[in-house]
């Protein structure tokens, strides 16, 4: 099978990873989500390093982002679909 | 591979101890009460060809549970079945010989020597003549055939990104899924890094008590360590610069990666203080720890763990001095940047080529030719990190 370059946990979630090293913008990556081998494509709108999130929905301030299909905290700055997704928008609810 | 390679059938060759308990590595080692006699027992290791020195920060004026833990620590890891004998060097005699009869206890060879009154020289030839015979003596024994499931093995994962959540833990937990029934001892700890997914660790309990018991075991990480210290929202620490590089954003992504390590069906059946043995039987156990990687694994050794498995992402590059520490990444930079660090690659399940089914076979066989004496890479690189946990400053 074609090699993905995003891998998401659960169907429920919002954020995919990048696994792959030269993930670019304007790209139509594979995504496969783990828990079924289903798929899709997404459009990544910018060069998002290996290993960090992409947003798989349109996000706002105050949304939960769902990883592992579970709350791995809230979004602080607006962010597109397809937009990477790490501290610059997305904080703990913890501690 | 073969079929029994990669399973719980698989048998090793390993040390048979006096208390039934199965070794993987043949040390003999020289241990030191407290820090001021590190020198002693560095001057022994590097008189005896075949020993090695365990030197440490602490062990004066440490008082109530912060004592107990150091010599339970200090017992724990003399009498850790990799340790064939063992040397104890303290100042004064009173610890010195607690300490050996904590050790005595469970049959191993030991002796102790204290300083005061004789001086390094005279203390270093007695202990260095008592050093060369345990050597001698354990040189001469033989690994015998055991089960690999008599193993006791523990987990903790370091320099984590978002691979470790989607392979390298997964890995460990497909492992543990597999060996625990069949009669493996497994641990997990790092009480503050499960924050986050803490309900979920809790779920995994095997009975109502010891959820409640884990609970309480992290209620109180945080309010007596976390809340009680804290300066910023810990975004440097919890989690650290090197998760954040990996892409990890918060201390509940983290968690809920970390506890990927214990699979989809194992239950804990106890919850440890800090170095405390396992003795509810065979089964997976949860250790109150720091995530610190070479504190959680000093604590394990000395619960009695003769082999770590570790997950890293980004490249951690953590040894123990007497238990093996086996390194997995699943991050494919890792692995060509830091391939020396790596004992096995399983950045394969990335790219969807390796199930982790498949990977989890590919580590059991890892720990399978680790026991029967395969260097880890942490053991040929040198790594000998042996760091005591404290809980409070001394007196």
């Amino acid at each position: 099978m074609t090699a993905p370059q995003i891998l998401v946990h659960a169907r429920r979630d919002n954020v995919g990873v990048v696994v792959v090293e030269d993930l670019g913008a304007a790209t139509e990556a594979l995504c496969v989500v783990t828990e079924d081998d289903s798929d899709f494509r997404l459009a990544v709108r910018e060069p998002v390093p290996l290993g960090h999130k992409v947003a798989l929905a349109d996000l706002a301030p105050g949304d939960t982002v769902i990883k592992y299909g579970a709350d791995i905290g809230r979004i602080v700055a607006p962010v597109a679909k397809g937009a990477h997704v790490h501290v610059h928008n997305l904080r703990t609810k913890r501690w | 591979m073969s079929a029994v390679h990669g399973s719980a059938e698989r048998r090793i060759w390993g040390y048979r101890r006096e208390n039934g308990r199965v070794g993987i590595r043949n040390h003999v080692a020289i241990l030191p009460v407290d820090d001021i006699s590190n020198a002693a027992c560095e001057a022994v290791a590097a008189h005896i060809h075949g020993t090695v020195a365990l030197p440490h920060a602490y062990g004066r004026l440490q008082f109530g549970a912060d004592l107990e833990l150091h010599f339970r620590t200090m017992i724990g890891t003399g009498a850790n079945p990799n340790v064939a004998a063992c040397v104890v060097i303290g100042i004064e005699p009173g610890w010195t010989q607690r300490i050996v009869e904590g050790i005595a206890a469970t049959g191993k060879p030991v002796a102790g020597f204290s300083i005061e009154g004789h001086g390094d020289i005279a203390t270093v030839a007695a202990a260095s003549r008592q050093a060369k015979a345990f050597v001698h003596a354990a040189s001469e024994q033989l690994r015998v055939e055991c089960p690999l499931t008599e193993l006791w093995i523990a987990a903790k994962c370091g320099e984590s990104d978002t691979t470790t959540g989607l392979a390298s833990c997964p890995t460990v937990g497909n492992m543990y899924d597999k060996l625990i029934p069949h009669g493996l001892y497994g641990c997990f700890g790092e009480t503050s890094e499960l924050t986050g997914a803490e309900h979920l660790a809790a779920a995994r309990a095997a009975s109502a008590e010891i959820r409640d018991k884990f609970l309480r075991t992290w209620t109180a990480y945080q309010q007596e360590v976390i809340e009680a210290h804290k300066t910023s929202d810990l975004s440097e620490s919890q989690p650290t610069r090197g998760n954040i590089a990996g892409g990890l954003t918060t201390i509940e992504e983290k968690a809920l990666g970390n506890l990927e390590k214990i699979g989809r069906h194992t239950r804990y059946i106890d919850v440890l203080a800090p170095a405390e043995a396992p003795a509810r039987g065979p089964g997976l156990y949860f250790m109150d720890s720091s995530s610190a990687a070479a504190e959680c694994c000093t604590l394990q050794a000395a619960a009695g763990y003769v082999l770590h498995i570790f997950p890293t992402g980004q490249g951690n590059v953590i040894g123990n001095p007497i238990m093996p520490v086996v390194k997995l990444t699943g991050n494919p930079r890792t692995v060509r940047l830091m391939g020396e660090h790596i004992d096995v690659d399983v950045s394969g399940v990335l790219r969807r080529e390796l199930t982790l089914d498949a990977a989890g076979d590919a580590l059991i066989d890892m720990i399978g030719r680790t026991a029967n004496g395969r260097l880890t890479a942490a053991e040929a690189l040198g790594h000998r990190e042996f760091v005591m946990t404290k809980l409070y400053r001394s007196a």
